[in-house]
């Protein structure tokens, strides 16, 4: 204990950068992102014990227990860090990468001068797993869950080119101004080809992109709770006109899953893998701008929440605005709602965000920064 | 005469019986090798996800652990991916790899509960499927030390061994009465044991229903019972043909008691199961009510044995050694209970112990026959039901 002691004293002292990834591998992470800012100033000989305690278990969660911390993370509910890791290759996608992934699409200039942007998507069947060993049998726009994020600029034109590869009907429905016939709503745009889509059909949704914001988009075919909690939906961002200052953009898109069909989830996530973001830290560098782009498409709960820890954001509701209307630490959204967070972070260190609604958070919506 | 004819010119005549009873079962055999090898030509692929069926058999809770040991009693393998308790997930150790039919893991979950509080297990299976294990109220499973056990051993004297010895005293009293009036004593020994044998197929009803289904359920009881009723009938039938020499009335009486003896001795093996599970998941108070309560229903017990002895005493030794058969199995049962509690086991000995009784109630009813050769006349039948009263009402002061 005493040779215990001195190691994290002389880690506390010599300042915050060393507390990094490696020097907490093994599940102390929560305890130890906490543990610079306390470590002068609280009696913590109890403290050093439950950290150092959680590192001897090795993640594997026994010997803490006399310590009352049971998980790898310290104190927190999570998957085992040394169990098997989901299975990204098999998934064909990786929140890690998702979370940085926004899909400009293609573009041309029309002969008005105006920008044409396009995209292709395609909706197919296809099990995922959702949480280690945990499989779902979802549908999915381009092979993934969230589908790809659509990211434009205010006052282009839009073009997506959907074909139906699943075996069920399905349709996208954008948040967004557009005429009815573009809406993906079935019964309406049936006569120019659009409204329902059937396995094997296609149909290009053409408008114009407005107004700027973080939006989605989501299948509308029925019924709906299905489609959307099957994993059909994904952001869709319009940028204003003279765009946003330079930031490390990420974009969440909170959801969650229902394995065993009894209209409830089983697991909840940002980017549908729980606990990807403890298991997998996001990476950011301490003072530069992050901007989120949040969005919760959570089915059956009433709502959802994000709070992050030891910081305050700004926050752009549906970031229709480009002044924020508030400067908080945790906000609450409703299905479908959506909002724009920038925020710095002044310190190094691990920070947790999860929904404040904590039985998500303990149910896999819980991940971290990692400032450096 | 013509059918016989026909069977001796068969080519078939001249093998020897046995093999011919062979041949139907080689046939079978190989019907059945082909049929697996060549995967059931012409069934096609099963249709549906796996059906995925888990039983929890055992909870056993330690300080900052909870441990669960599961069967898969469904038709398919289970893989258990994920644990929550309390919608939260959780870390847990064993049952890494999918668990086959009937086979059986122990779960180690690391978790800090709190004493007196309900928690819910979620198991999420690969493919999402969960499946719940609720724990109604959280109490620190006992260890299994010398202690403990000294313990279960203490209870299964308290509630077996003791009662049954105190009412085994009537038998002085049971010597000196009239005939009638031990006619009347058989009779209330059959509304005991009637009872008794009620008692435990409904428990055992109820407790089969609470593990895995794959081993029988709540058949289990019946065929427990069947088993016991027939092998004592067996044993019954055994002695009775080995004493054909000795037919004197003492010698049907010895061996009519210690046929009531193992009855009883059956059926306080299920009783002390019952005490032993209960303590050891912390439903059980162990006052001195509880003892009481059991002295007083299985003192009858004892009578019930030494109502057949009224025509010749036996000895000392053989008294205590009829007590302990009939008691001793509640301190066996305890331990059971409480160290390696298993439903289906428990039901099966339930049942055991039920046909045990059935049997020695047809044992009894000949001695309950009065000099016209009726079993119920209007002074058995009072003897029954005052029985089925006695143990109906000191039923009452116990629960398990």
């Amino acid at each position: 204990m005493d040779e215990q002691r001195k190691q994290s004293k002389s880690a506390g002292t010599e300042g915050d950068r060393r507390f990094n990834r490696r020097r907490l591998i093994g599940g102390a992470a929560a305890a130890g992102a906490a543990l610079p800012v306390l470590h002068e100033v609280i009696p913590h000989a109890g403290l050093h014990h439950a950290v150092e305690g959680a590192k001897a278990s090795g993640g594997s969660g026994q010997g803490a227990s006399t310590n009352g911390h049971h998980m790898p993370g310290g104190t927190h509910t999570g998957f085992d860090s040394s169990a098997r890791d989901v299975n990204h290759a098999a998934n064909g996608f990786d929140p890690s990468e998702i979370v940085r992934d926004l899909d400009w699409g293609k573009t041309r200039r029309l002969a008005s001068g105006r920008v044409l942007r396009e995209w292709e998507i395609v909706a197919t069947d296809k099990e995922i797993e959702v949480a280690p060993g945990v499989h779902y049998p979802a549908w999915v726009y381009n092979g993934r869950v969230p589908g790809p994020t659509l990211r434009c600029r205010e006052g282009e034109r839009l073009r997506i080119r959907f074909g139906n590869g699943s075996s069920h009907p399905h349709t996208i429905h954008f948040h967004g101004i557009h005429p009815a016939a573009m809406d993906g709503m079935p019964g309406v745009g049936e006569g120019i080809g659009g409204g329902q889509i059937p396995t094997g059909g296609s149909f290009t949704y053409e408008f114009d992109a407005a107004p700027f914001g973080m939006h989605h988009y989501h299948c509308h075919a029925s019924p709906l709770s299905a489609h959307i909690a099957k994993g059909l939906y994904g952001a869709f961002i319009v940028d204003p006109r003279r765009g946003r200052k330079d930031a490390d953009e990420l974009v969440m898109v909170m959801n969650g899953f229902d394995t065993n069909f009894d209209n409830a989830n089983e697991v909840y996530a940002v980017n549908t893998v729980g606990f990807h973001y403890q298991r997998h830290p996001i990476r950011v560098k301490r003072g530069e701008l992050v901007r989120i782009y949040l969005l919760n498409i959570l089915e059956f709960d009433q709502i959802n929440s994000f709070h992050v820890h030891a910081n305050f954001f700004h926050y752009y509701p549906t970031g229709t605005s480009l002044e924020p209307s508030e400067y908080t630490d945790t906000i609450v959204q409703g299905q479908g709602q959506r909002g724009i967070l920038e925020l710095r972070f002044p310190y190094e260190g691990m920070y947790m965000f999860h929904a404040h609604k904590t039985e998500f958070a303990e149910l896999g919506w819980l991940g971290f920064f990692e400032v450096v | 005469m013509e059918a016989r004819g026909a069977a001796e010119r068969s080519p078939l005549a001249g093998l020897p019986a046995w093999v011919l009873g062979l041949v139907p079962l080689a046939l079978i055999a190989a019907a059945v090798a082909a049929f697996a090898l060549f995967g059931g030509p012409g069934l096609g692929e099963r249709t549906g996800p796996p059906v995925e069926e888990v039983a929890v058999e055992r909870t056993v809770l330690h300080p900052g652990e909870i441990e669960l040991t599961i069967r898969n009693d469904g038709p398919d393998s289970v893989t258990i991916a994920q644990v929550a308790v309390n919608d939260a997930y959780v870390n847990f150790s064993g049952a890494q790899q999918a668990i086959g039919r009937l086979g059986s893991e122990t779960l180690t979950i690391a978790y800090p509960w709190i004493e007196g509080e309900a928690y819910r297990i979620s198991m999420l299976t690969s493919t999402g499927a969960t499946i719940d294990h609720e724990i109604p109220v959280a109490v620190e499973t006992p260890e299994a030390d010398a202690g403990f056990f000294g313990l279960m051993a203490l209870l299964g004297v308290y509630v077996g061994v003791i009662p049954v010895a105190l009412g085994m005293l009537w038998l002085p009293f049971v010597r000196r009465i009239d005939r009638r009036w031990i006619r009347l004593l058989m009779a209330l020994t059959v509304g005991l044991l009637a009872f008794l044998a009620i008692d435990a197929t409904l428990e055992g009803i109820d407790t089969a229903a609470e593990g895995a289904q794959a081993f029988g359920g709540a058949s289990l009881v019946f065929i427990g019972a069947l088993a016991s009723y027939l092998a004592l009938s067996g044993v019954d039938s055994y002695m009775r043909s080995r004493g054909e020499g000795d037919r004197a009335q003492g010698a049907a009486g010895t061996h009519l008691a210690l046929l009531v003896a193992i009855g009883i001795g059956l059926h306080n093996l299920g009783e002390g199961l019952a005490i032993g599970s209960a303590y050891a998941v912390g439903a059980l108070a162990l006052g001195a009510f509880l003892v009481i309560g059991f002295a007083i229903h299985n003192t009858t017990e004892g009578l019930a044995i030494v109502a057949p002895l009224s025509e010749r005493p036996p000895g000392v030794g053989r008294l205590a050694g009829l007590g302990l058969i009939a008691g001793a199995p509640a301190i066996l049962g305890a331990f059971i209970g409480a160290a390696a509690f298993n439903s289906s086991l428990a039901a099966l000995l339930l049942g055991v112990g039920a046909g045990a009784i059935v049997q020695v109630i047809q044992q009894l009813l000949p001695a309950v026959r009065d000099e016209q050769g009726r079993t119920l006349y209007p002074l058995s039948v009072a003897g029954m039901l005052a029985g089925l009263a006695i143990l109906f009402a000191t039923g009452l002061l116990v629960s398990v």
